[in-house]
């Protein structure tokens, strides 16, 4: 079984990184891009079980190491 | 009295912030591995500077899981002075007994230099050999020192005095260009409620010598090796 | 046998006569896996076999050495029981793929030549070159290049102190990223690699293998084209984290009796590892592959011994110690693996699923590496030009100021300050001027240490290039008081295969021997880094030296900042002019470059002695050498570094432009309080002195120039890089 947690900074909270790729992006002639967050993509591969037991611990997993709940928010895929 | 300096894989001014507490204290500190899950006595604990885990995941956030955090976290609590320099301030922002977070620098680049930074607060165990709003000469070096929190908590911070230190320009002006890394309000130290925690991204232990080009880290040593012989 | 019948038709960059003498080693046909070991022992990269035959001519002894070239860095003694133990290496080719990690793990691999021999590291040096600043990959490469070695050394905590930058055209299309370490170690606590002993258990400590860099070594040996981009699956990426660890570790098990020999895994991986323990302790080694801790799957032999994957080492152990070492692995968290052991056979032996997938002699593999004594053709001579070849520019002081501003003169500070330099607690000469200073922890002593070349020298006359590039290294050393104790150096050339371009190694190389050996500073270490090409355009030769000195009281350092007001100053060494091949010919002249400053080695010498003595004799409170862009340049460097200005009020008997701008070696500005003691001991000294004005001040005046405010040069300094970084 695979977790998929994608962390993104919360709304409002300032991404040097986000804006430094924005930038970057319109440099090389891309237009049309209103604006850029980056995040993070971790996968974790569980042993077989319960499903919502294990989105109930990956979730804890975000809250305690994860992500920083200050500045960033998680969400969670559970696959197979 | 005695001193520990917590070491994480990765620690990398834990010899130097050590150096700096033996001259001060006449006797070396204990240096605490965190994978032990007991500290001995100790009047001060300091977490110091370096790359704990390589700063990966988030700088600070593995080190503010280890075990011996647990136990500095309860010492903190019982109001033994603490203090996180650099990577040992996103260790106390991530464990909790200091609020915000250390994001990456605006510059997005590391920034190595002396900087100058305006005492605000001059009544603490670390800073009492200071006076309020003077300007010392303390150097940084990090990537993420970027200091923030919400407005809520900022508030609280500036109402409670938590602030310890800001970078200021040389004649003690708060300015966008004396700030080494965007941080909220030039804020580059804070204090718990209590007062007996202190981060900050500055490194006092780099100018405590005469060698090295400076001396203004070293009252901050000699303050606490005053206030926990007393 | 018919050799030729069975030749693969993949000889891995070997050539035809190479393949017959490993038939003839094996007395039949390789296997993939044999005929992979052959092909990168063999290359360039591992094997010297080009630049070898001219490399035995460099002095290598003196009283100071404990161990010159041959293992994995050199080693001096310091005096009081302490070595100081370095080396510079390139890592020019993964650089330029991808900047980052390519100058991330050359700073990483040097640390590890380093710390294998029981040193800590305690400073890290990097000399760069890039193309023209107008070509459109040189801001990326410099942002890449600057933050992989800031990633790594910051990550790790060994400070960054010092190197040098250099701007031009001819390394558009290669880049070279040369980097340094220098470690401490106890002289009684020296590790080597010779595996001597027979039944002893070899073991790989560090992370595990992957497919990183498969090839890199033969990479690093063939010219450029314009599809490496796609090389970039072979580029290796670095770990400082695990690094600190490996370091730590290593130290910890160091400081125990149970370590027999240890060998970094660098270029060429298992491969070269395993041979030169073998190799150099006489002994066979077998190596069960099965027990190689192992990243990903299904991995074949030849990429576990090919593998480049970074942080790994290889040890051979005393029997019995394996649970010792093992727990002080663990509680680094590292991987350790009992991979194998030596005995009497002098083969390497791999094994794999209980087959035998490898067996080669040793002693041929390594005593019968090719060696070429390349064809090659001298530089031809060129003119020396007189000062009215030359022509004297407007306004001496905005040709100052414009210099000062250039790519090649400018503050480095932009990049440095990306440089954790402070970490460790003993950098007492920050980087920005002369050499970098760094205390020996606990001591008194300190180390200088400063690398140079002058590219543009080398192009025009190698051999007095490689002098100048010695003399200049030992220059800023003698600056902070030390005394210059031996060097590395870091060769970097284009395709051996053409005759000027083998004239070019050959000349600098015996430039080099010489300037060693009359400056008492033997070469104890090094690095040949050959085919920097792309698509048949060569860079500009460069020869790069390290310098390592020491000084044993560090409170007696000398500083290049202008101190007092009122302070004479004085320029050491004569001065003709001599605007050939200068900064000042070739950015705001043009037309012929001309022949290099010719390098009086016997001068240099008298007139470093000279000034190292009166630094000793406190005779002196500022000093700086002269180089690039001559006398106004060092003036306006030590006026910048301490906040003053100075009145230079010589009256010049040649033109004022070449006394200003011209490069004469063996020369510094130094100040003094006392100026008759210090002409005194000059004459004495039978040493050229001349004074030339007086510190104080808030600006610069030089002959025939409106005085220039410190600020203005301050701003002109350091306007330049970080503008040019910025843009886009």
């Amino acid at each position: 079984m695979k977790a998929r947690i994608h962390i993104t900074l919360k709304n409002g909270v300032l991404d040097p990184q986000g804006k430094a790729i924005h930038h970057s992006l319109e440099g090389l002639g891309f237009d049309g891009v209103n604006d850029v967050r980056q995040g993070k993509f971790i996968e974790i591969e569980l042993t077989d079980g319960d499903k919502v037991a294990a989105e109930a611990k990956v979730a804890e997993m975000c809250e305690q190491l994860l992500a920083n709940t200050v500045i960033e928010d998680f969400s969670v895929e559970i696959d197979g | 009295m005695t001193a520990a300096v917590i070491v994480f894989p990765g620690s990398n001014c834990d010899r130097d912030v050590a150096v700096s507490l033996e001259a001060a204290l006449g006797h070396a500190p204990i240096m605490a591995w965190h994978g032990d899950s007991t500290l001995p006595d100790v009047d001060l604990i300091v977490v110091p500077g370096g790359f704990s885990y390589g700063d990966y995941l988030r700088s600070g956030a593995m080190a503010a899981n280890s075990p011996i955090m647990r136990e500095v976290i309860a010492r903190a609590n019982g109001g033994t002075p603490v203090l996180g320099i650099c990577n040992g301030f996103q260790v106390l922002t991530e464990c909790g007994l200091l609020p915000g977070v250390l994001m990456r620098n605006a510059s997005l680049k590391f920034v190595c230099r002396d900087v100058d930074l305006r005492v605000e607060r001059a009544d603490t165990v670390f800073t009492s050999q200071y006076t309020k709003d003077q300007v010392i000469r303390i150097p940084v070096a990090h990537h993420d020192g970027n200091y923030f929190t919400d407005p809520e908590t900022h508030k609280a911070l500036e109402d409670n005095g938590q602030v310890a230190f800001r970078y200021c320009a040389a004649d003690g002006s708060i300015t966008d260009d004396a700030n080494p890394n965007g941080s909220l309000a030039n804020i580059a130290g804070i204090l718990n409620t209590a007062g007996n925690v202190l981060g900050m991204m500055p490194h006092p232990e780099r100018l405590a010598d005469p060698l090295l080009g400076g001396l203004d880290g070293a009252p901050m040593f000699s303050a606490l090796a005053e206030a926990i012989a007393a | 046998m018919s050799a030729t019948a069975q030749r693969p038709e993949d000889l891995m960059g070997l050539s035809d006569e190479e393949f017959d003498t490993i038939l003839e080693i094996m007395g039949r046909e390789p296997n993939f896996t044999e005929l992979s070991i052959f092909s990168v022992m063999w290359s360039e990269h591992c094997s010297y076999k080009s630049s070898k035959f001219w490399l035995k001519t460099l002095p290598t002894d003196g009283p100071q050495v404990i161990q010159g070239p041959g293992e994995n860095a050199g080693v001096i003694d310091i005096g009081d029981g302490l070595a100081a133990i370095f080396k510079i290496e390139s890592h020019n080719h993964p650089s330029f793929i991808e900047p980052y990690q390519g100058a991330a793990t050359g700073v990483g691999g040097i640390m590890r030549d380093v710390f294998t021999m029981g040193a800590r590291p305690i400073a890290n040096l990097n000399a760069l070159r890039f193309g023209s600043p107008d070509h459109p990959k040189t801001r990326h490469l410099i942002n890449g290049v600057v933050a992989g070695i800031g990633g790594y050394g910051n990550c790790i905590g060994v400070p960054t102190v010092g190197g040098e930058v250099n701007f031009d055209p001819g390394y558009n299309g290669n880049i070279l990223v040369n980097a340094m370490t220098v470690g401490i170690a106890n002289t009684d606590k020296i590790f080597y690699s010779a595996a001597a002993g027979l039944g002893l258990p070899v073991v790989y400590v560090g992370s595990k293998t992957g497919r990183d860099g498969i090839h890199g070594a033969t990479m690093a040996s063939a010219e450029f084209d314009d599809d490496s981009a796609d090389k970039r699956p072979t580029v290796q990426v670095g770990d400082p984290f695990t690094e600190k660890l490996l370091l730590e570790a290593c130290l910890e098990l160091m400081a125990t009796d149970a370590i027999v020999a240890i060998q970094d895994m660098g270029a060429a991986g298992l491969t070269s590892s395993s041979v030169e323990m073998a190799s150099k302790g006489n002994v066979g080694i077998t190596l069960n592959l099965d027990d190689v801790p192992q990243r990903e799957t299904e991995m074949q032999p030849f990429e576990l011994m090919l593998s480049e994957s970074q942080e790994r080492m290889l040890m051979v152990l005393k029997p019995g110690r394996e649970d010792e070492a093992r727990a002080i692995f663990e509680k680094w968290e590292l991987d350790l693996s009992v991979i194998g052991t030596t005995n009497d056979s002098e083969r390497l032996v791999l094994t794999s699923a209980g087959e035998v997938v490898a067996d080669i002699p040793v002693p041929p593999l390594v005593a019968a590496a090719p060696e070429y004594e390349r064809p090659w053709t001298a530089t031809p001579p060129r003119e020396v030009l007189g000062h009215d070849a030359v022509p004297a520019p407007f306004d001496l002081g905005v040709a100052l100021l414009t210099m000062i501003e250039s790519p090649d003169l400018c503050s480095r500070r932009w990049i440095w300050e990306q440089y954790d330099h402070m970490v460790m607690g003993d950098t007492v000469g920050r980087p920005g001027v002369d050499a970098a200073l760094v205390r020996v922890h606990g001591t008194q002593k300190a180390l200088a240490i400063s690398t140079d070349c002058t590219p543009r020298y080398v192009e025009a006359n190698p051999f007095e290039g490689g002098k100048q590039a010695v003399a200049e290294a030992w220059r800023n050393v003698t600056s902070v008081g030390a005394t210059p104790l031996a060097v590395t150096n870091n060769l970097n050339f284009g395709n051996p295969e053409r005759p000027e371009i083998m004239g070019q190694l050959v000349g600098a190389v015996q430039g080099m021997g010489e300037a060693c050996l009359a400056l008492d500073s033997p070469v104890v270490s090094g690095n040949v880094s050959l085919y920097n090409e792309t698509n048949g355009a060569a860079i500009l030769p460069t020869p790069v030296i390290g310098c390592v000195g020491l000084l044993e009281d560090v409170t007696q350092r000398m500083g290049a900042a202008f101190e007092a007001d009122g302070d004479a100053i004085f320029v050491v060494g004569e001065t003709t002019g001599w605007l050939g091949c200068s900064i000042y010919q070739r950015d705001m002249a043009g037309g012929s470059a001309g022949a290099p400053p010719p390098v009086d080695l016997n001068t240099e010498r008298q007139n470093g002695d000279f000034v190292r003595a009166s630094i000793a004799a406190h005779q002196i409170n500022a000093c700086h050498d002269v180089s690039d862009g001559g006398l106004a340049v060092a003036l306006a460097e030590m006026a910048i570094a301490g906040n003053v200005g100075a009145d230079i009020d010589y009256k010049p008997a040649i033109p004022v432009h070449a006394w200003a701008f011209g490069e004469d070696q063996a020369r510094y500005v130094v100040t003094t309080a006392d100026p008759a003691s210090f002409e005194a001991l000059a004459a004495a000294a039978n040493v050229a002195v001349t004074r030339i004005g007086r510190v104080g001040g808030a600006a610069l005046t030089l002959p025939g120039a409106e005085p220039i405010s410190v600020e203005s040069l301050r701003e002109a300094h350091t306007r330049w890089l970080p503008e040019y970084m910025a843009s886009r």
